[in-house]
């Protein structure tokens, strides 16, 4: 049986400590808001000598994810971890870290993009991101943000995978705020994460290899992202079946999406994030009135549960999709498009309507919530859809 | 240093049959550079340009170690994460402690002195145990000749012209050496293809310090200078010989110079007149760019001889 410490802690200090469980050979960083606690904590298990990571100091973002990119290409656990304006930074370097097939963790905290610059949450950056082959999970609470990184490690690992995993969690909401959280003791997280063996290490002088070749015309490249795309596709039922051994070990199920409700809802929010917990309390108020509300918070954005989604979703009148991201110039913002995605072979499509809220940490409160089921009740009995809406706003 | 047989008698890390121009100044750089680590295990970084796709063409590699190239902006980071993992792995005993491995990392001189000077300054700064090496072609040349900030005064490049009103770059080539030099690393030197022996054992130096080595080698290459192909270390030693391209380097903060000969001391003119990029200077009317290119050259050598004196 595990140890299990229960602690108050931030989402930042329980991915320390999932880092410093999965103690990687090699942590690049560069301090951003809301992230820097993670390798601030991650610096003192350093100078503490807890840990043997190599922990390399970049001066920026761009760097981080190019020596990440480097020691992980030399055969070494890497990881890392940043936000926002810093994610924007590593654009180019996510996806050659995903076409080199790197196994590279990195927590993000999510925040808005600039301008105008904000440092709170939304989901901005990491949408951003969605489409550079990394592995994406979205947690909801700091607990969650533990679970996901532990996981994140072997997901990345897997030799069927080999590809950078995004685990992310909310700007302050998740990163700072004190919850109440079970850490597991190191020895269970270290067999359960277990070693890393790479099989195509810079440092393995007796059989070189090339990490970043030029496959310029003759399809070598088409090839290379069709594997990318089928390693991100392979990705989906190993990250069941580990979070299935994660969850008879810790306890805490871990599916790609999370239904509350959803058994006979007839009306359902879809969100990411740290604001499900909203919903599924304005849900459980309405159904104290009779109204059969539920709620599917998506817990992996890539590689993205289509199928969980429309059965979770067959059956329901209305969907409010609440993103908070937009698509500037799209019909529908970053997870509305995938849930039109997920609908579109339906049988029967429920109504749905797409909500963007909380950009820059704007306040979710129940009273909106609740205009949103309102709205579907209208929706649902044929009102007009008026297209995308910014929650809260006028 | 090593004798020229034990020289030849060194691994071809970077081996022929690549895609790189006749005479091309950049593998001369890169397989001399190479000759300084002896027989040890190398792994080599590069960043994007002319050596990385001309020796990395899928499914081929003119490279018998251990290579990776990233982008265009960050070939010092990756090295130094490369090198991190060596010791990180290290630390986690999963190599040998005994094991030793030299690190170096390729960048031309758009990959070093312009997109990629804060990734390299970033690497200088932390100490990493790495050979960074630029390959000085003065231009952009892979992307068809444009301009950098180690483009010399007056040469025509795609994107600093020759016109009616504009007679090639205006502005004079960064010295960057001196802005590595100024990060207090064990060493940093600048050498030319033109004289393997003082680029060998620059080389050799750089690879046996305990930290970060800095070398910024002339590689002169044919398309973009516009010259033939087997003039390409004649034009490298002229660029000496005339004062354009001192050879000198700066070891635990001391600065010293190879002086140029007396007998050999030739004006930067006729490094100019031996190169098309240069062509337009030698038309009526500029006669006063070239003289203000002579008053630059013999600037920065007097700096470099300055530099030793204090240093000495
Ligand atoms: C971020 C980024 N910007 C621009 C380019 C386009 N690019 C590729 S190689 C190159 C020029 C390389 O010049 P240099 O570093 O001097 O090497 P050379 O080609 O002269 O050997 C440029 C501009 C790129 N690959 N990446
Ligand atoms: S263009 Fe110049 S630098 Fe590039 S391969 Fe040809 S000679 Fe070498
Ligand atoms: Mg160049």
């Amino acid at each position: 049986m595990p140890k299990v410490t229960t602690l108050a802690a931030s989402g930042n200090q329980m991915v320390g400590e999932a880092f410093r469980q999965a103690e990687p050979d090699v942590i690049a960083a560069y301090p951003i808001t809301p992230q820097t606690a993670i390798v601030e904590s991650y610096a003192k298990f350093v100078a503490d000598g807890r840990v043997h990571t190599e922990f390399v100091t970049v001066e920026s973002e761009h760097s981080s994810m190019s020596a990440c990119i480097g020691a992980s290409a030399a055969g070494a656990r890497v990881a890392t971890a940043t936000s926002s304006q810093g994610l924007a930074y590593m654009w180019e370097v996510l996806h050659i870290a995903a076409g080199m097939r790197l196994p590279i963790v990195m927590a993000n905290a999510n925040r808005a993009i600039a301008a105008p610059i904000n440092i709170h949450c939304d989901h901005s950056d990491v949408m951003g991101a969605r489409d550079t082959g990394w592995v994406i999970f979205f947690a909801e609470t700091a607990q969650e943000a533990y679970d996901n990184t532990v996981i994140s490690f072997r997901v990345a690992e897997h030799p069927d995978v080999l590809l950078p995993v995004m685990t992310t969690l909310d700007g302050f909401i998740t990163t700072h705020a004190m919850e109440r959280c079970e850490l597991l003791d190191d020895e269970t997280v270290k067999a359960f994460i277990g070693e890393y063996k790479p099989k195509h290490s810079l440092l393995d002088l007796e059989n070189p290899v090339g990490h970043g070749m030029f496959a310029n015309l003759g399809g070598a490249y088409m090839q290379a992202k069709l594997a990318e795309r089928r390693a991100l596709d392979n990705a989906a039922p190993i990250i069941k079946s580990l979070g299935d051994e994660w969850a008879a070990i810790c306890g805490r199920s871990f599916d790609m999406i999370d239904c509350w409700g959803m058994e006979d809802a007839e009306y359902a929010i879809v969100i990411l994030g740290s604001a499900a917990g909203n919903a599924r309390h304005v849900a459980r108020e309405l159904r104290a009135q009779g109204v059969k509300a539920g709620v599917v918070r998506v817990r992996v954005f890539r590689p993205f549960p289509y199928a969980e989604l429309a059965e979770a979703l067959s059956g329901v009148k209305a969907v409010a999709v609440l993103d908070r991201s937009d698509s500037f110039g799209a019909q529908a913002a970053p997870l509305a498009l995938e849930v039109y995605t997920a609908l579109f072979d339906a049988p029967v499509r429920p109504a749905i309507r797409n909500y963007v809220y909380g950009l820059g940490g704007a306040d979710v409160t129940l009273e909106i919530l609740h205009q949103v089921y309102d709205d579907l009740d209208k929706l649902a009995a044929g009102e007009a859809n008026p297209g995308l809406v910014y929650l809260g706003i006028q | 240093m090593a004798t020229i047989k034990e020289l030849a008698a060194t691994p071809d890390r970077l081996c022929s049959g690549h895609r790189l121009c006749g005479g091309c100044g950049a593998s001369i750089a890169v397989r001399q550079v190479l000759m300084g680590a002896g027989d040890s295990d190398v792994v080599v970084t590069s960043a994007t340009g002319c050596l990385e796709v001309s020796t990395t063409c899928y499914p081929y590699s003119s490279w018998s170690t251990s290579f990776v190239h990233n982008a265009f902006a960050n070939a010092a980071a990756t090295c130094s994460g490369v090198e991190a993992a060596y010791k990180g792995l290290k630390a986690a005993g999963k190599i040998p402690a005994d094991k030793e491995i030299k690190f170096v990392a390729f960048g031309g001189d758009g990959g070093t002195y312009d997109i990629g000077l804060q990734s390299l300054s970033g690497a200088m700064e932390r100490g990493h145990n790495m050979v960074y090496v630029c390959y000085d072609n003065g231009a952009y040349m892979n992307t068809g000749i444009q301009r950098s900030s180690a483009t010399p005064k007056g040469a025509w490049a795609t994107t600093s012209e020759v016109g009616e009103v504009l007679q090639g770059k205006t502005q004079k080539r960064k010295d960057l050496v001196s802005i590595i030099a100024a990060h207090g690393i064990p060493y940093a030197a600048q050498a030319s293809v033109g004289n393997w022996k003082d680029l060998v054992a620059k080389a050799e130096k750089a690879f046996n310090v305990d930290g970060p080595a800095f070398l910024d080698v002339l590689a002169p290459c044919p398309r973009g200078w516009r010259i033939e192909g087997d003039q390409t270390v004649e034009i490298a030693r002229l660029a000496t010989n005339t004062k354009f391209w001192p050879l000198f380097e700066v070891e635990n903060g001391k600065w010293s110079m190879t002086p140029v000969k007396e007998k050999d001391l030739l004006p930067v003119s006729e490094f100019l007149k031996a190169q098309g990029r240069f062509k337009h200077l030698f038309k009526p009317g500029n006669e006063a760019l070239l003289e203000e290119i002579q008053a630059d050259v013999d600037a920065y050598y007097e700096y470099l001889v300055r530099r030793c004196a204090e240093t000495v």
